[in-house]
C-alpha cells in the first residue's frame, strides 16, 4: 500500500466505524524497503519487500488491548476490531490506565528524499560493481549491503490526536578482506547521496590493508581509541538505563544515581530527535511530541526521559519518549547526541605510547547490569600503536569493561558525527580516547 | 493461498526466471505479559504475505508483497525477476542448485491444545498467580512473567513441480524474578532466561513445566544471590545444566556450521567461521564421547527446528554434525551444498516469513545423550563450579573465541554442592572447550530447549533453533573471567 496521510485517516475511519470500544487508536504503517549484498567480490542476494500494518489498542471499561494485521479490507477490519475488544474483556481493569491523549502539534521535520525513495537495483549493483572493483585493486575480497527504503506511519484516536510521518533512509556497509586481515565501514543517511559508497570502499580497504599479518597482544588494561562506531555500539546498551520506569523499577543501572556525578567531568549527552543528523519522527509512540531532553551534563545524571504513562505515575511530565502501548519498557531515549571535543583521531594516536585503535566491536552483551560490565568482541581494524604511531594489526581481543568506569575515563574526543554499527541505533557520537581498557582474551585472528 | 502462488511462479517463469520459488505465509501471533501484578500486555497480531525467489539471467532476486490482488502479485513477480538481472551484473560463477525431487505433501506439526483456544483470561490468571507467589518473597524488586503463542500457515511452491503445506505451532513461556539491593541487580529466570522454554507445541507445553510450583524457589534465589560469594577467578572444573549447554552449542557449534558462513556471504555482518572446509572429516572438535545431529525430523522432538521441509523444498533430515569427537557435517542450501561438492542440501534454509529470503538456519542442533546422572557428575567432581541458566553469551565473529555467564553457580567440593556463587562465567576457544568434555549425562536428563531469538542476515531475520542437551562436564575451564579485576 502507498500510504499517504490522506490514506492513512480513511483507514482510521474504517476502524472508528466499527470500533464499539470507549477509545479507540489506530497506528497505520507502511514501507517500502530493497536490499542488494554482496560477497565475495559479486552480489549474491537482491531482495524488495513492500508491507503494510494496521494496528490498533482499544480501551474499553479500563482495559487495554492492542490487535494488528496487513489487511485492509472492510470484513478483515471490522474482525481486527471485535478481536481486540473480546482481547479487552477477557482482562481485569487496569487502575492507572490514562484516557487517551488529546490533538498535539508537532513540529515539521523533512526526512523523506525521493532520490532514496526511487533508488534502483540496477544503481545498487553498479555501485556494488564499482566497490568490487577497489577490492580486486589491490586484491581484496568485498561484502557488504546497499539498502534503500521508504517508511510513513500515522498515528490518530478517537480523542482527535492525529500525528503523521514519513521518511527514507539508506545504508551502504563494507568490509575488505585480506588474507590475514580485514576492514570495515559504514554509513546511514535519509539521503543516499551522503553515503559516499567509494569513500567508505577506500577506508575499509585502507583498514584491511593496514592491518595485514596481526600480531598478538597481552591482554590487559591499555588506552585505546574507540572510533564512533565503537563507541556508539557501547553507548547503545545504557539506553534504557534512562528510562523513568526502569530507575523506578530499580532494573537501572542509574537507580540510586540520579542527580550525581556518575561518568566524567566532559561526558554530556542529550536526547534530541530534531538535530539535523538524527532521524525519526516528531512524536513518540503514543503521539506526545518529543522534547529534546538533556541528560548527562558535565557527567552528572541530569534528567530521565518519561512516557505519558510513567510520567503520571511518577508525577513527572511526559518527554515524548513513550513505546506504543501496551509495552512493559515504557520509554527510552532514542535520538540520542552526545558532545565530543575538537580533536582528531590522528591528534589522539600522536599522544598514545602504548595503546590500541578499535575499529569496531562485536557480539556485545551484558554482563553485570548494575556495573554496566559489557563483554564483546573487537572486529575488523584493531591497530597496535607506538610512540605516537599507528604500527600495525592487532589479533582481536575480547573486553570486559564497564560502561560507567569507561565514560569515567575518557581524555580526548573528536567532535560527533552521524554514526552507525550493528548492535545498536544510530545515535550522533564522537570517536574518544580511553584509558585504562580492559582487555581480557585474545582469539586467533 | 495457491491461486496467487500459482500466479506469481507463472508470472516469474513468462519473465524469464529459470527458478522459482514461492512462499504464501499467515501467521497468527498472540502475546501476553504481566509485571509486578498488573497486566503488561495483551497482543495479537496477523500476517498474511507472499514472496518470490528467482534465478534469472545468473543472478538471484527476491520480492515480496502483503497486497493480495494478482496485480500487485504480478508486479512482485516481475520486481524478482528485475532484480535478479540487476544481481547478475556482478556474477562471477554460474548458480547451480543440487537437485532435488518434484514434492507434493502437507505437514502438521503435532498440537494437542490449540493455545489460541484456551482463554486469554485463564492464562493471565496463571500468569498472575505466578507473579505473586514471586513477589511473596521479600527482596524480590521485579516479578515478570509472558505467554507468547504462534500459528504459521504456509504454502510452498516451486518451478520444480513442488507444492508443499505445512502447519506449525510455537508456544512460549516463562518468568523472571528479579531482585536490586545496594549496588547489585540480580535475577532468576524460569525455565529458561530470555523469555523461557519454547516449542512446536500447542498449549500443553505450558502445563508441563510446572510453573507455579517452581517460582518460589526461583525467587527466593533471586535475593540469596545478594548474599551468596563471588564466583572465583581461576582454573576449574564445569558442569554445565542443560540450557546453558544448549546456548553453548548454538553460539559454539550450530553457527560455525553454516554453510554460507563458512563461504563467506554473512562475512560483512553474521561473520565467517573457523570451519574451513579442509576440516570437514579431519577436525578433532570434541572430546570422543561427544556426538551432535542437525536434526529437523519431527522424530527428533517438538523443536523450533522441527519441520517436514525447508523453505527450499528439502525433506527434513538428520545430519551428522560431530561423530565421536570428529567434524563431520555442515548445515547446507541446495547452492552451498553444490559449491562444495556435496551430493544434496542438509535441508536448512529456512526463512523468518513471508519478506525475506531463506537463509541457511539451524534447525534441532542437539548433543546426543551420554549415561551419566547429575548426582554422579557432581560426586565424581572434586573442585568445579554448576552453572545454571544463561546471563550473558558472546563469540567472535569467526566462533573461536566465546564467553559466557549464568544467572547462579555452586561451588562443587570434594563430590559435594557446597556453597552457592553469584556472577558465574565461564571462557575459552571452541575446541579447546569442547575437547574437554568428559562426561555427558543420560536421556533422562535430556531437554530440547528453544531459542526463539536466534539473529542473522541482512536485513536480520529471526528464526527460532532447537537445542537438545542434557548436563555436561568441561574439565579446566577458566571461569570467573567477565569480571576485571
Amino acid at each position: 500500500m502507498n500510504l499517504t496521510r490522506q490514506r492513512a485517516e480513511e483507514v482510521f475511519d474504517k476502524v472508528l466505524k466499527y470500533s464499539t470500544a470507549d477509545e479507540t487508536e489506530a497506528t497505520v504503517s507502511s514501507t517500502s524497503y530493497a536490499l542488494t549484498r554482496f560477497a565475495n567480490n559479486a552480489i549474491h542476494q537482491n531482495v524488495a519487500e513492500e508491507s503494510s500494518s494496521l494496528s490498533i489498542r482499544l480501551v474499553s471499561e479500563g482495559r487495554m488491548a492492542r490487535a494488528s494485521t496487513n489487511k485492509f479490507d472492510e470484513a478483515s477490519i471490522r474482525q481486527l476490531c471485535e478481536n481486540a475488544l473480546m482481547l479487552t474483556r477477557l482482562q481485569p481493569p487496569e487502575p492507572l490506565l490514562l484516557p487517551m491523549p488529546g490533538p498535539q502539534t508537532y513540529r515539521s521535520l523533512n526526512r523523506f528524499f525521493n532520490e532514496t525513495a526511487q533508488l534502483t537495483p540496477q544503481t545498487r549493483a553498479e555501485t556494488v560493481a564499482q566497490v568490487v572493483e577497489r577490492a580486486e585493486k589491490d586484491g581484496l575480497t568485498a561484502a557488504g549491503v546497499f539498502s534503500n527504503g521508504a517508511s510513513a506511519y500515522g498515528i490518530f484516536n478517537s480523542r482527535g490526536m492525529k500525528a503523521y510521518h514519513e521518511e527514507t533512509m539508506s545504508e551502504f556497509s563494507v568490509t575488505m578482506m585480506s588474507d590475514s586481515s580485514s576492514g570495515w565501514a559504514k554509513r546511514t543517511a535519509p539521503y543516499w547521496m551522503e553515503l559516499e559508497p567509494q569513500e567508505l570502499a577506500e577506508r575499509a580497504a585502507q583498514k584491511a590493508l593496514g592491518s595485514r599479518d596481526p600480531r598478538e597482544v597481552v591482554p590487559g588494561r591499555y588506552t585505546v581509541i574507540l572510533e564512533p562506531a565503537a563507541m556508539l555500539d557501547l553507548l547503545g546498551f545504557m539506553i534504557f538505563d534512562f528510562s523513568g520506569l526502569a530507575v523506578h523499577e530499580q532494573r537501572s543501572c542509574l537507580t540510586g544515581r540520579v542527580g550525581q556525578k556518575v561518568f566524567g567531568e566532559n561526558i554530556n549527552f542529550r536526547d534530541d530527535a530534531f538535530h539535523p543528523l538524527q532521524t525519526g519522527a516528531p512524536f513518540d509512540g503514543e503521539g506526545i511530541p518529543r522534547q529534546r531532553v538533556p541528560i548527562v551534563e558535565k557527567g552528572e545524571v541530569k534528567n530521565l526521559v518519561y512516557s505519558r504513562q510513567t510520567a503520571h505515575k511518577l508525577g513527572m511530565q511526559p518527554t515524548g519518549h513513550g513505546f506504543p502501548l501496551p509495552n512493559e519498557y515504557a520509554e527510552a531515549p532514542l535520538n540520542i547526541v552526545m558532545d565530543g571535543d575538537r580533536s582528531s583521531v590522528d591528534d589522539m594516536i600522536k599522544s598514545i605510547d602504548r595503546g590500541m585503535l578499535v575499529t569496531r566491536f562485536w557480539y556485545i552483551r551484558e554482563v553485570d547490569p548494575y556495573k554496566k560490565i559489557l563483554t564483546g568482541m573487537t572486529r575488523d581494524g584493531t591497530f597496535w600503536i607506538e610512540d605516537g604511531q599507528v604500527k600495525q594489526g592487532v589479533r582481536n581481543l575480547r573486553f570486559n569493561q564497564s560502561l560507567v568506569d569507561m565514560l569515567g575515563q575518557v581524555e580526548m574526543m573528536s567532535p560527533p558525527q552521524r554514526t552507525a554499527g550493528e548492535e545498536s541505533f544510530e545515535m550522533v557520537v564522537p570517536a574518544a580516547k580511553i584509558r585504562d581498557f580492559n582487555f581480557a582474551s585474545t582469539t586467533k585472528y | 493461498m495457491k491461486e496467487f502462488a500459482t500466479w506469481a511462479l507463472d508470472t516469474a517463469v513468462a519473465r524469464g526466471a529459470t527458478y522459482a520459488e514461492v512462499r504464501v505465509l499467515d501467521t497468527r501471533q498472540r502475546y501476553l505479559s504481566t509485571k509486578n501484578g498488573q497486566i503488561s500486555q495483551v497482543r495479537e497480531s496477523q500476517s498474511l504475505g507472499l514472496g518470490i525467489r528467482v534465478i534469472a539471467g545468473g543472478g538471484w532476486g527476491f520480492a515480496s508483497t502483503d497486497m493480495m490482488t494478482h496485480a500487485d502479485v504480478d508486479r512482485a513477480a516481475a520486481l524478482a525477476v528485475e532484480i535478479a538481472l540487476a544481481s547478475a551484473l556482478t556474477k562471477k560463477h554460474k548458480i547451480h542448485l543440487v537437485p532435488e525431487k518434484k514434492i507434493v505433501d502437507h505437514w502438521a506439526a503435532p498440537c494437542r491444545i490449540d493455545p489460541f483456544s484456551v482463554p486469554t483470561s485463564s492464562c493471565l490468571e496463571l500468569m498472575l498467580k505466578i507473579d505473586a507467589e514471586l513477589r511473596s518473597v521479600p527482596g524480590v524488586t521485579l516479578a515478570e512473567a509472558a505467554m507468547d503463542f504462534r500459528r504459521v500457515e504456509q504454502l510452498f511452491l516451486s518451478s520444480l513441480g513442488s507444492e508443499i503445506y505445512q502447519l506449525k505451532t510455537q508456544t512460549g513461556t516463562g518468568y523472571v524474578a528479579t531482585s536490586f539491593a545496594g549496588t547489585e541487580i540480580q535475577r532468576r529466570s524460569y525455565p529458561n532466561s530470555f523469555g523461557g522454554q519454547y516449542q512446536n507445541k500447542g498449549y500443553e507445553l505450558v502445563q508441563e513445566l510446572d510453573l507455579v510450583e517452581n517460582a518460589r524457589r526461583v525467587a527466593e534465589e533471586s535475593v540469596a544471590l545478594h548474599k551468596a560469594d563471588q564466583c572465583p577467578v581461576g582454573e576449574k572444573d564445569i558442569i554445565l545444566d542443560s540450557s546453558q549447554l544448549g546456548l553453548q552449542i548454538h553460539e559454539s557449534i550450530g553457527h560455525p556450521i553454516e554453510l554460507d558462513r563458512v563461504l563467506g556471504t554473512e562475512a560483512n555482518f553474521a561473520g565467517m567461521s573457523f570451519l574451513t572446509i579442509d576440516k570437514l572429516g579431519t577436525l578433532k572438535y570434541a572430546s570422543d564421547i561427544v556426538n551432535v545431529v542437525a536434526d529437523a525430523t519431527p522424530a527428533h522432538g517438538p523443536g523450533l527446528g522441527t519441520f517436514a521441509y525447508d523453505d527450499e523444498g528439502v525433506p527434513a533430515q538428520c545430519t551428522p554434525i560431530i561423530k565421536d569427537g570428529l567434524f563431520v557435517g555442515y548445515l547446507s542450501s541446495r547452492e552451498t551444498a553444490s559449491t562444495v561438492g556435496l551430493k544434496r542440501s542438509s535441508g536448512a534454509m529456512r526463512a523468518e516469513s513471508w519478506n525475506r529470503i531463506p537463509l541457511i538456519r539451524m534447525t534441532n542442533v542437539s548433543i546426543l545423550p551420554g549415561t551419566w546422572k547429575p548426582e554422579d557428575l557432581i560426586a565424581d567432581t572434586d573442585n568445579g563450579i554448576y552453572m545454571e541458566t544463561n546471563r550473558s553469551w558472546s563469540i567472535d565473529d569467526r566462533r573461536y573465541n566465546f564467553q559466557f555467564g549464568t544467572e547462579i553457580g555452586w561451588e562443587i567440593r570434594g563430590g559435594k554442592k557446597t556453597r552457592m556463587l553469584k556472577n558465574p562465567s565461564y571462557g575459552g576457544i571452541t575446541t579447546d572447550f569442547w575437547n574437554s568434555c568428559d562426561a555427558i549425562c543420560g536421556p533422562d536428563y535430556w531437554t530440547l530447549w528453544g531459542t526463539p531469538n536466534c539473529g542473522k542476515g541482512q536485513p536480520m531475520q529471526t528464526m527460532g533453533t532447537g537445542h537438545g542437551a542434557s548436563p555436561a562436564r568441561f574439565r579446566k575451564v577458566q571461569v570467573g573471567v567477565a569480571y576485571p579485576e
